[in-house]
């Protein structure tokens, strides 16, 4: 069962903010997104927050995702989904500002929402759409590298039904040619399975 | 085809379609990924024969596009901000020489205080340089300028900057419909200089000038400009009709034939302002929208067409001259002279402020409330009481520091603690 295919028919936008660290591919995923989305037939705009690219620093990413063209440049204040790609940041940036209280967040821990101290914090939400991936432990088994960027993505997939994991690991075969592109996709697919048990456990716990 | 691609990497591919001979550029940041993408090209033999020049400068990689078009070659270059500046004299030269080089300018502020984020500082600052100046709303809109902006610059004889907002635009995944190299083609013929250097046929070009001909000289600069006035909606149809979209051209408008308040502006910000103008649609409110999308030369006969019927007009613009007021308000203003029309100058997007929706939203409900003063220049979204703070300190006499260090500072940001 596809749990992941949730009502995101809708005709307004989709906004996904994507937080990171310098040399994540925080910008490269909210890229691939983009490709994802276009690859679907639909409008996407993808855009990093501009500044100093240092490693390990925190860096945003956007992408907005519609059926009509997109011509808004405005960063994105009020996401309707999160991927954070590294849950230290939780201490450093007010990382949920603007998330409705039916918006999806996806973070890259091998932790819980409740073990990452954020069981008050999760209380107004729609607990299905919460979840955590253990990214860098996909990426480095599948990758060889620690890169949760791309493999979030195939949790994203996952979690929102947004695009596909057909189209993520085709956006994702595209930027990287080669073996290193079929080892992502490999990560991509695991965290997309990873993501659909764990749905299908919320769902019936 | 339809792509995604990153609005550099398109623009790049655009500019190889347009066979360049010879592209000269300094790979300082702030460069843009399009120089970057199309050494790759030269390099790996897609796009042949050109030669790629890594200068020493921006002064040099202009300097290189002038002795290059001077002798029969199609030459491109890009630059950003300060590199703008630093080649701000061959900029003069280039245009008072007429050689019809293509660069981009990927926007971003001037310093200081060093920034390198967008706005319209860098190409305000060369807008009497000479140079046509176009102005791209999308990647898709940026990508079409260059292709017009060869066929321009070769039929006049005349320079032309497509300026693209940095980062915005530059750094932004986004659909393009890329043209075929055959469709490039047929548009833009081969370049046929109207003036060159060549061995068999010796000639100068250069030469000093006196005050029994400079001014003859400057006046057929100018004389060519205002062609291009002509030339710009000409080169736009029939970039229309062989691509089958509409880019380019001197202004376009949204909405704005019974607008009663008009917002004008330049380059990606529209596509913001544009929302914003159908949800006050929605609500009965008559706004609409002018893109000026060439801003040199200034076409005020549209301009003054375009905004006659309004009685608001809200000028958002990315530059200011300091001590004088709005650069684009000022040209508005001599548009609609003898008007009743009130023109209200917004600096907006300084050194990358984001120009949101809900800003824009409480600047024209002051527009439409009469609550703003014409011909007082405002600052969208100025944080009074940081600027307050700083006044206060001047007040104190003595040695209050540097303006900069003291507000990062006030605003807490990391690394400004006081030595």
């Amino acid at each position: 069962m596809r749990w992941a295919r949730t009502a995101l028919a809708s005709t307004q936008v989709f906004q996904v903010r994507i937080h990171g660290r310098g040399g994540q591919g925080v910008v490269t995923a909210a890229e691939l997104l983009s490709v994802a989305a276009f690859v679907e037939g639909r409008n996407a705009q993808a855009f990093p927050t501009f500044g100093s690219e240092r490693t390990g620093a925190p860096v945003v990413s956007f992408c907005r995702i519609d059926d009509k063209p997109i011509r808004v440049r405005e960063p994105i204040s009020e996401p309707d989904a999160l991927i954070v790609q590294d849950p230290t940041l939780l201490h450093q940036v007010d990382l949920f500002a603007g998330l409705g209280s039916d918006g999806y967040i996806l973070i890259n821990s091998e932790r819980s929402f409740g073990q990452l101290g954020l069981a008050d914090f999760i209380k107004g939400f729609r607990r299905e759409r919460l979840l955590t991936v253990p990214a860098t432990a996909l990426a480095i088994e599948h990758v060889g590298r620690p890169l949760p960027n791309g493999v979030m993505l195939g949790g994203f997939a996952a979690l929102s039904g947004l695009v596909s994991v057909e189209s993520v690991a085709g956006a994702l075969r595209e930027r990287f040619p080669g073996k290193l592109g079929v080892a992502n996709v490999a990560a991509v697919e695991a965290a997309y399975e990873y993501v659909l048990d764990e749905m299908g456990r919320l769902a019936h716990a | 085809m339809l792509e995604q691609l990153e609005g550099s990497q398109a623009v790049a591919h655009s500019i190889a379609m347009c066979r360049p001979e010879v592209i000269a550029a300094y790979p300082i940041s702030p460069q843009t990924h399009i120089v970057e993408a199309l050494s790759d090209k030269v390099r790996t033999g897609e796009l042949q024969p050109c030669e790629y020049l890594m200068v020493e400068s921006e002064f040099a990689a202009m300097s290189a596009c002038i002795g290059a078009s001077a002798a029969g070659a199609r030459a491109y270059t890009a630059t950003a901000s300060q590199g703008l500046l630093y080649m701000a004299e061959a900029l003069y030269n280039a245009s008072g020489l007429g050689l019809p080089i293509v660069m981009t300018l990927a926007n971003r502020a001037i310093g200081a205080p060093i920034n390198i984020w967008n706005d319209h500082s860098d190409s305000m600052s060369q807008r009497d340089s000479g140079w046509i100046q176009l102005y791209a709303e999308t990647n898709q809109e940026a990508l079409d300028l260059h292709i017009q902006a060869f066929r321009l610059a070769e039929e006049l004889s005349v320079p032309v900057m497509v300026c693209m907002d940095g980062f915005i635009l530059t750094h932004a995944y986004e659909q393009v419909d890329m043209p075929t190299p055959e469709q490039v083609d047929d548009y833009l013929p081969p370049f046929e200089p109207q003036q060159m250097l060549d061995p068999s046929a010796p000639l100068t070009i250069g030469a000093m000038v006196g005050p029994e001909a400079f001014t003859e000289v400057k006046y057929l600069m100018h004389a060519k400009q205002v062609a291009a006035l002509d030339a710009i909606p000409a080169i736009a149809d029939d970039f229309e009709q062989a691509f089958g979209r509409s880019s380019g051209g001197l202004i376009r408008s949204y909405r704005a034939e019974d607008a009663e308040t008009i917002v004008v502006a330049l380059g990606s910000v529209l596509g913001t302002i544009e929302d914003v103008v159908d949800e006050l649609r929605e609500q009965g409110v008559k706004i609409g929208a002018v893109a000026i999308k060439c801003f040199r030369p200034y076409p005020l006969e549209e301009v003054r067409d375009a905004l006659a019927g309004a009685e608001r007009i809200v000028v958002i613009e990315k530059a200011f001259a300091v001590g004088a007021g709005g650069i684009v308000g000022q040209n508005v203003r001599l548009a609609l002279s003898g008007l009743e029309s009130r023109v209200y100058d917004v600096v907006a997007g300084l050194g990358g402020r984001p120009i949101t929706k809900k800003s824009l939203r409480a600047l024209f409900a002051d527009a439409l409330g009469d609550r703003l003063e014409s011909g007082r220049l405002h600052f969208l979204d100025l944080k009074r009481d940081v600027v307050e703070r700083e006044l206060e300190r001047m007040q104190g006499g003595g040695r209050h520091g540097p303006h900069a260090e003291n507000i990062i500072r006030d605003l807490g940001i990391v690394g400004a603690e006081p030595h």
